[in-house]
């Protein structure tokens, strides 16, 4: 059985020949082979608690990436899962058929960074007004105001 | 079942039973609750937006706005995962007087959501009473940081100040005095016969469905699963305590109200252990850091247990003074996220009890 973090991305590392883990002990996964990983995170390892989803905006390697982290509740450990969307074309499949957690957090990464969840039942801006343009948290947003 | 023309019903955003600005637009088939949308962000100020223009000690006070009920465990969150980034070493009597400070805040947050929870069935005695430890509360937090509310008192690398002398006394004595207030709610909140009717079996939600959602807190350990970070992934000195973790059998709002008040006792047992602890320890209540932080390059991603469920943050260094990413996973706000499934085909009435159980602060939702 798998007991800790370290243990679990070592045996991912060692099974899916088509991920990454970096020095951090994050796990890279390619977006196209995103669902069928994390189903199997959750199926196979017992991973059934997302806790966190969020993204963060590289525009110099003209990505997004997006962060997931994932515990198990029996076990208490979590780990970090990252996968890499192009900033031109900002689409990826939704993990909120594996947990439902990912209900109101892709709604908010959609919202604040502009990234486009396939699959999620209900992808609407939920912080911001319905009509507003543009999404604050990406690199390039203009907004009036800041200290400089 | 005879079926009437379904209408719409605005529930808030100026509301007193959302406890702040939160709408929730109800349709209503008669008096039964067909569908719900939580409509939220009236209060979004984009901390995360202002984070990434501030430097990293900067935003610890804007972490305090989040949950101000309960700030310290915000700033202890947010602190962590710099720590974590920068790698430092926090000296073991600063990691008590976090706990001792974080476990008041959290018995601050707890007096507050039982109080208004009763106020929201309708007992305003027990709003009154809960006011009256919280506000022994806030003098000793007051006394210890300078400010009520908005502690600001966690630090990268430990807190800010030692305790001031006789302080310790005096949390101790309040703890000493805190059971038999908290008896007195029991008799008269928990115990009352109208309070369980308005409560039990109302707004239950199973254990495999609040794991699904990512539903953390009291509001999951009321569905009886025993995930507290406290426990299951004991951070900072926790795994030196010995407490329990209160866990409910059916889900309901009863259960999620019951678990906040066996909380408490938790929180004396916990703050009475530090307490002796730290008697014995001396030396720094922060560690040597340097004045301008500069984290190598990198993220970092540390959680901790709030009085409201698992705070997150997720911090990104590109090795300048200043985090060129700061998230922060919220409780409150993704507690929310089942709200509409678990208001279904209860009653309006219904529906204030099912969101004050939830125990959601606004701040923290609209970030």
């Amino acid at each position: 059985m798998i007991e800790n973090a370290t243990a679990l991305v070592e045996e991912l590392g060692k099974k899916f020949d088509y991920i990454e883990v970096n020095e951090q002990s994050s796990v890279i996964v390619p977006a196209d082979k995103l669902l069928e990983f994390m189903q199997a995170l959750k199926d196979d390892y017992g991973m059934d608690f997302l806790t966190n989803e969020t993204a963060a905006d590289y525009p110099s390697e003209n990505k997004f990436e997006v962060v997931y982290n994932i515990s198990s509740i029996e076990k208490g450990f979590t780990i970090m899962v990252k996968t890499s969307v192009d900033r031109d074309n900002p689409e990826l499949p939704s993990v909120f058929p594996i947990w439902g957690g990912a209900n109101w957090q892709e709604r908010e990464v959609y919202d604040l960074m502009g990234i486009i969840f396939t699959g999620h039942p209900y992808l609407k801006r939920i912080l911001l007004d319905y009509d507003y343009e543009g999404h604050p948290l990406r690199k390039d947003f203009q907004w009036k105001g800041g200290r400089e | 079942m005879i079926r009437t023309q379904e209408y719409n019903l605005n529930f808030g955003p100026q509301h007193p039973s959302t406890h702040g600005v939160f709408r929730l637009l109800l349709t209503l088939d008669g008096e039964r609750v067909v569908k719900a949308e939580p409509i939220c962000g009236y209060l979004h100020r984009g901390i995360e937006k202002l984070a990434e223009s501030r430097t990293y000690t900067q935003i610890i006070p804007y972490t305090d706005r989040m949950d101000y009920l309960a700030a310290m465990l915000q700033n202890w969150g947010y602190v962590m995962a710099v720590e974590k980034l920068m790698g430092v070493e926090v000296p073991e009597k600063a990691e008590y007087m976090r706990v001792i400070s974080g476990e008041l805040s959290r018995l601050a947050s707890h007096l507050i959501a039982i109080g208004t929870y009763s106020l929201d069935i309708g007992a305003f005695t027990g709003f009154l009473l809960a006011f009256r430890e919280r506000e022994t509360t806030m003098d000793l937090l007051e006394e210890l940081t300078g400010s009520r509310m908005t502690l600001s008192f966690a630090r990268i690398g430990g807190v800010a100040a030692d305790a001031p002398e006789g302080w310790l006394d005096k949390v101790d004595k309040f703890m000493d005095k805190l059971p038999d207030c908290i008896d007195e709610y029991d008799g008269l909140i928990t115990g009352n016969e109208i309070f369980q009717a308005r409560t039990r079996d109302v707004g239950v939600l199973k254990p495999e469905t609040a794991i699904n959602y990512s539903i953390s807190g009291p509001t999951l350990r009321g569905s009886g699963v025993d995930y507290d970070l406290r426990k299951a992934k004991p951070y900072g000195i926790y795994d030196r305590f010995d407490f329990e973790v209160p866990l409910g059998k059916n889900g309901d709002c009863f259960d999620r109200f019951d678990c906040r008040m066996r909380e408490m006792r938790q929180i004396i047992r916990i703050v009475k252990q530090a307490i002796e602890q730290i008697k014995e320890i001396d030396g720094p209540v922060i560690a040597k850091v340097p004045k301008v932080l500069k984290p190598p390059k990198g993220d970092a991603y540390e959680e901790i247990e709030t009085s409201k469920g698992i705070i997150g943050y997720y911090v990104v260094s590109d090795g300048s003074t200043k985090p060129y990413r700061v998230h922060v996973r919220r409780p409150s706000f993704i507690n929310l996220g089942y709200l509409d499934e678990m208001l279904r085909g209860y009653l309006v009435a219904d529906v204030v009890a099912i969101l004050g159980s939830i125990d959601i602060m606004l701040g923290e939702v609209d970030c």
